[in-house]
């Protein structure tokens, strides 16, 4: 079947079962559109406002349903506007696959109108990319793109094609969707070194990391925890890993984490570490860190074995397999020592003050998680709000958590939300801050124009709170370009987009504003006013020891 | 830990591109890149790569396995110091006349290194071998005055028959 570059994109993507994608049309990706015209029945093309909230919108779409996200950009500012989107993908080890068109490859290099060097800007960014000059590799190169995506440690891989091979003519041959090339299976051996060590551990420890939820193997990691009767820490990435409410879920550790979960790397005498890479900010200092405890290392990417901990045991390759090994050949084991050092750390309540006249962030995460459903999306943006909802939050199944854990990304939110209402169909709620929120708010029109079940719970204390707290901890409170001197009007603003606008000063204003947005089914923004000053603890200092936590 | 000196060797397929997506790693890993040297192999679908670079033990095992997961890389091996063969190409413009002239040749000899080219008050001379080799021509002939030289950084082979890159190995890679 002789078909044009732009029809065998559409074919290729119908065979990955790539129903929906992301994009904003452009001059060089023209004719892509028109056979997204052509293909519109077939697959649903999702317009953002900004081509970083469609990056966002396929990362999102990725994380919430596990199947690779697709976006579509043109070339040159087109181009860069997804680098923000692919650097938080990849920093999260999300699978995607981006597609960028180009300037025809006669004129790439000549500084041609909307002409940027594409690939060369997604070198650090992507996993990897492909830059297509000839049509006849067309087909196969972007199957591979999904290949790549999804294989070994998943990542966004870019596609950039350029116009002269979009409007070209070849040969389709239509081919099964692509599969993941099997993990490499873990070294017995190293595997029977490990049970050695579990066996002779009295206090041990899983750290659970995102490498958990990509490989889908929640399920035999409880099973570990349930036999060797490990209390279990995670990473932001990976707090969706295990139902909150199991009796060995600490919640997250590290720089922001609960006392229970960052105490007990002090306590332990074995660490069983699983998809999960050690930052700084989950480590504090690393000379200090975890001192009497062994560590087994679980990863599919050997690079992270000795990048940021040297681990006694490194075991690379399928984390599914190495789990259901390790609980398989583990004698059920009863710490009841154990369980009383941490049973007491665990005692330690949360933080749950209220001060009169205002909302307290976990108040507010509190009557959203009333209302919400175990499968309602939650998204975040970054900063202190993202902190207050990996503490507070009490998710309860896997991919329902959206947040930017590696890069940081403020501006994530939006389009992370939208990806994920649209990947599941679910109701979803976006805690952002009044910072975050002012940098990709306009992907509000795009919430509005899809009539997607979106609630945006905006933590509004009128500065930029994270970084105003390390300026009130670190910098003398010289709170420089911190205090936010704006009078936006979120409930105007909502209005403005189409949407409906709450506007909650105390809990009685929250609950009312929250029963009409769970009611609405369609997007919303709920102002929610919290005091300037509130800072996020307990808090380990930058290099600090995990043993060493500043509570309030 | 101590900062070694080492010598990798990297196979990857032989496209425009791959050597930005090598170097970009450098930049974006910290990692201190001393030589680095690429050309075609036997196989004109593969291109060979020696990086000399110094580190700790960190270092040279992260280099090792960032440049292993590059989809263009298909083989990286550490070059063991003992088994390997390393060569380096120097081209060197010496400023020297008469009686000084003769005693640049005269080492020029005992480095058994080439005249490539003399002008009127210089003479060019090419030099192949470890670096320490060319590291100790180049101090000798320094007082004498260079004008410039040039040099194409280490290529590293394994002693015996044994080769970098087989057939068992594009099977895996297929």
């Amino acid at each position: 079947m002789q078909l044009t570059g732009c029809q065998i994109i559409m074919e290729v993507l119908i065979e990955q079962g790539v129903t929906t994608v992301f994009g904003y049309p452009g001059g060089q990706v023209l004719s892509l559109y028109d056979a997204l015209y052509e293909y519109r029945n077939r697959i649903n093309h999702v317009l953002s406002a900004h081509e970083q909230g469609a990056c966002h919108a396929a990362d999102g779409y990725s994380r919430a349903s596990g199947e690779v996200g697709v976006c579509i950009a043109t070339s040159g500012p087109g181009a860069t506007n997804i680098i923000t989107g692919l650097a938080t993908a990849k920093a999260d080890s999300i699978p995607m696959v981006a597609i960028t068109g180009n300037v025809p490859l006669d004129l790439i290099g000549t500084d041609s109108f909307q002409e940027v060097d594409t690939i060369g800007l997604s070198i650090p960014v992507t996993k990897h990319s492909f830059l297509i000059k000839s049509i006849d590799k067309l087909a196969d190169t972007l199957r591979e793109a999904f290949r790549v995506a999804k294989s070994g440690r998943p990542g966004p891989v870019l596609v950039d094609v350029p116009k002269n091979i979009q409007i070209a003519t070849a040969e389709y041959t239509p081919k099964p969707k692509v599969e993941k090339i099997p993990d490499e299976k873990p070294d017995t051996a190293l595997l029977d070194e490990a049970l050695m060590l579990i066996e002779q551990s009295e206090r041990p420890l899983i750290y659970c990391g995102g490498g958990v939820i990509n490989a889908n193997c929640q399920q035999q990691l409880q099973a570990l925890a349930e036999k060797c009767d490990a209390y279990v820490a995670f990473s932001m990435m990976a707090l969706t890993a295990m139902d909150c409410d199991h009796p060995k879920y600490l919640g997250m550790s590290g720089m922001h984490g609960r006392i229970a979960a960052t105490r007990a790397f002090g306590e332990t005498d074995l660490i069983i570490a699983a998809g999960v890479r050690f930052t700084e900010r989950a480590t504090g200092n690393k000379t200090k860190f975890a001192k009497n405890a062994k560590i087994i290392h679980l990863d599919i990417d050997p690079a992270e074995h000795g990048k940021n901990i040297d681990a006694n045991l490194k075991i690379k390759g399928c984390l599914t397999t190495a789990l259901k090994y390790l609980t398989e050949n583990t004698k059920q084991k009863d710490n009841e020592a154990w369980r009383n050092i941490m049973d007491e750390y665990k005692n330690h309540t949360k933080e749950t003050k209220t001060v009169d006249g205002c909302m307290m962030p976990w108040e507010i995460i509190g009557a959203v998680n009333k209302k919400a459903a175990p499968e309602t999306n939650v998204a975040t943006d970054v900063g202190q709000h993202q902190m207050w909802v990996a503490q507070y939050y009490n998710f309860k199944k896997p991919r329902t958590h959206l947040t930017s854990g590696g890069l940081g990304t403020m501006g994530y939110g939006m389009g992370a939300a939208i990806g994920g209402a649209i990947a599941t169909g679910n109701q979803t709620v976006l805690f952002t801050g009044d910072g975050s929120f002012g940098m990709n708010l306009n992907e509000m029109a795009t919430a509005v124009s899809q009539n997607l079940p979106l609630i945006v719970v905006i933590f509004n204390n009128k500065v930029l709170g994270m970084i105003r707290q390390w300026q009130s901890l670190f910098f003398n409170n010289h709170f420089m370009a911190t205090v936010l001197d704006r009078e936006t009007d979120f409930v105007k603003l909502a209005e403005a987009f189409g949407a409906n606008g709450y506007r909650a000063t105390n809990i009685t204003e929250l609950n009312s504003a929250l029963d009409k947005a769970f009611a609405l089914k369609s997007p919303c923004i709920i102002d929610c006013y919290i005091p300037s000053e509130e800072n996020v603890f307990p808090m380990v200092p930058p290099n600090g020891s995990l043993d060493n936590i500043i509570l309030k | 830990m101590s900062n070694e000196r080492f010598a990798v060797s990297i196979i990857v397929t032989n496209q425009s591109g791959v050597l930005t997506r090598i170097s970009s790693l450098f930049s974006q890993r910290d990692f201190n890149i001393d030589t680095f040297t690429s050309g075609e192999t036997e196989n004109p679908a593969l291109a060979r790569i020696t990086i000399t670079a110094s580190g700790d033990n960190r270092k040279k095992d992260q280099l090792i396995k960032q440049i292993s997961k590059l989809y263009d890389v298909k083989k990286v091996v550490l070059m063991t110091p003992e088994n390997t063969i390393l060569r380096e190409l120097l081209i060197v413009k010496v400023k020297a006349t008469g009686d000084r002239l003769r005693e640049v040749l005269d080492a020029s000899n005992v480095f058994r290194s080439k005249v490539v080219d003399m002008s009127p008050g210089s003479v060019c001379i090419e030099l192949t071998g470890e670096s320490s080799k060319l590291n100790a021509f180049l101090k000798y002939v320094e007082p004498y005055g260079i004008l410039e030289y040039c040099r194409t950084g280490l290529i590293a082979v394994e002693r015996g028959s044994a080769c970098l890159y087989t057939e068992d190995d594009s099977k895996e890679t297929a």
